[in-house]
């Protein structure tokens, strides 16, 4: 291993990142099934139909304000959406932020929404949504908390739903990753940046 | 005349920035507003006997759905919620502002009346148990009045109530003030002025009230400070 590696690697945050996420090659040419605007410079390069973008926001992914995306986003990291997504967005226990020039007509699950732009559909929000000023949110909100700003708009229902206390693990931490089956390391990883919450 | 012309520039100023750190958000932000002179005023807390009595319809159920048409605030989320119930919010006010503007003979206009309503009440009928239509009722002319409170009484179940607040009886001034409610506990509101809209031809006395909630099974009034009138409808 040589030195210039071993220094790339202490720049890198404590946290583990998402070992799910495919790191973009400085090569790649970007791939994007419909795009606005010229670059793509937030958007990692990703396989065709998978949408897990690049790690640029400090653990989460990020889809950049020229980008359009049709279709359904799974992801299993933290997600920043300032660009415009039509269909659903499933992050289960993860966070979603829209940023202020986000505009979002989906279905949204996640574990947190942060909302700083618009949404037009159903939001699931098993921890809780924020709505933040100048914001606007169009569409029906479960969650466990709710926190409005003032100057926010909101057109919808909430029901709020109590989250179950989540149990306690009931088995020791996880073996390392490298003794782990091949799937284990996402979960290692989620663990390690749940954690850190 | 000084006051007349304190607002004539106020109104040629057009709206206020929102204030910093200022309290309102209901309509607050919306457009044609026109700005108090001296701006946002300090929000007041006043026992409000009518939401007493709306509340008290309620009591001991929990899984109602209740619209709020004074937009989403924190407070009145947290207390619908907080008591079970479902939460729904339209920010009536600032629809009506879209789709009319200043224009009032706009007001009249049956496709537009039928395009606001679906713009804000577009709800199945029988939907709701309660409705806060708090003062959003009393800047619209008489069609389009008597309209929504048509679409009002379809999507209120029977025995649904229906909460609504007139600032005068008597219609002197050409502006009555826009105000922001916040329900602190169930006895108390907290009110926030923060702007001005423009008077409704219409009159809200006891009798008009009687005669715009006609199809209401009973029509209860609660004068309070400032003539500020408090109605209560039960469908």
């Amino acid at each position: 291993m040589s030195v210039w590696n071993k220094q790339r690697r202490e720049e890198e945050p404590a946290v583990p990142l998402n070992t799910n996420t495919i790191r973009p090659t400085p090569s790649a040419p970007p791939v994007e099934p419909k795009k606005e605007g010229t670059t793509l410079s937030s958007m990692s390069s990703m396989p065709t139909g998978r949408m897990e973008p690049e790690t640029s926001r400090g653990g989460s992914a990020t889809i950049g304000k020229a980008v359009k995306i049709n279709g359904q986003i799974y992801s299993r990291e933290d997600l920043y959406v300032d660009g415009d997504v039509e269909g659903t967005i499933e992050l289960m226990d993860h966070k979603l932020t829209i940023g202020p020039n986000g505009k979002v007509h989906a279905g949204v699950k996640a574990r947190e929404v942060v909302a700083l732009g618009v949404i037009q559909g159903n939001v699931e929000a098993s921890e809780r949504i924020e709505i933040r000023k100048d914001a606007k949110l169009v569409g029906d909100i479960k969650t466990a908390r709710i926190i409005i700003e003032d100057g926010a708009y909101f057109k919808g229902s909430i029901d709020i739903v109590k989250s179950e206390p989540k149990a306690a693990p009931s088995q020791p931490r996880p073996q390392p990753a490298a003794s782990a089956p091949a799937a284990a390391p996402v979960a290692v990883a989620a663990s390690a940046s749940d954690a850190k919450r | 005349m000084e006051l007349f012309s304190d607002r004539l520039k106020s109104f040629l100023r057009g709206p206020r920035p929102p204030a910093e750190a200022g309290p309102p958000a209901n309509g607050g932000s919306a457009p044609g507003l026109v700005s108090m002179p001296g701006g946002h005023e300090a929000p007041e807390s006043r026992p409000s006997r009518g939401l007493d009595q709306f509340f008290g319809s309620f009591r001991d159920q929990t899984g109602l759905s209740i619209l709020d048409l004074g937009g989403a605030h924190q407070e009145n989320v947290n207390f619908i919620t907080n008591l079970g119930h479902k939460f729904y919010s339209e920010d009536f006010l600032r629809i009506f502002q879209e789709t009319f503007g200043e224009d009032i003979a706009d007001q009249s206009n049956p496709g537009r009346i039928d395009y606001f309503l679906r713009r804000s009440l577009e709800y199945p009928d029988e939907q709701f148990d309660g409705v806060l239509a708090w003062d959003a009722l009393e800047y619209m002319e008489p069609a389009l009045l008597f309209a929504t409170a048509d679409r009002l009484w379809r999507i209120l179940k029977p025995k649904g109530y229906l909460l609504a607040i007139f600032h005068s009886a008597e219609r002197k001034q050409r502006m009555v003030p826009c105000c922001g409610f916040r329900i602190q506990d169930p006895r108390t509101l907290q009110v926030s002025r923060h702007g001005e809209r423009a008077a409704s031809q219409q009159l809200f006395n006891n009798r008009s009230l009687e005669k715009l909630f006609h199809k209401f099974e009973s029509v209860k009034f609660f004068l309070a400070r400032d003539s500020l009138r408090e109605v209560i409808v039960r469908k």
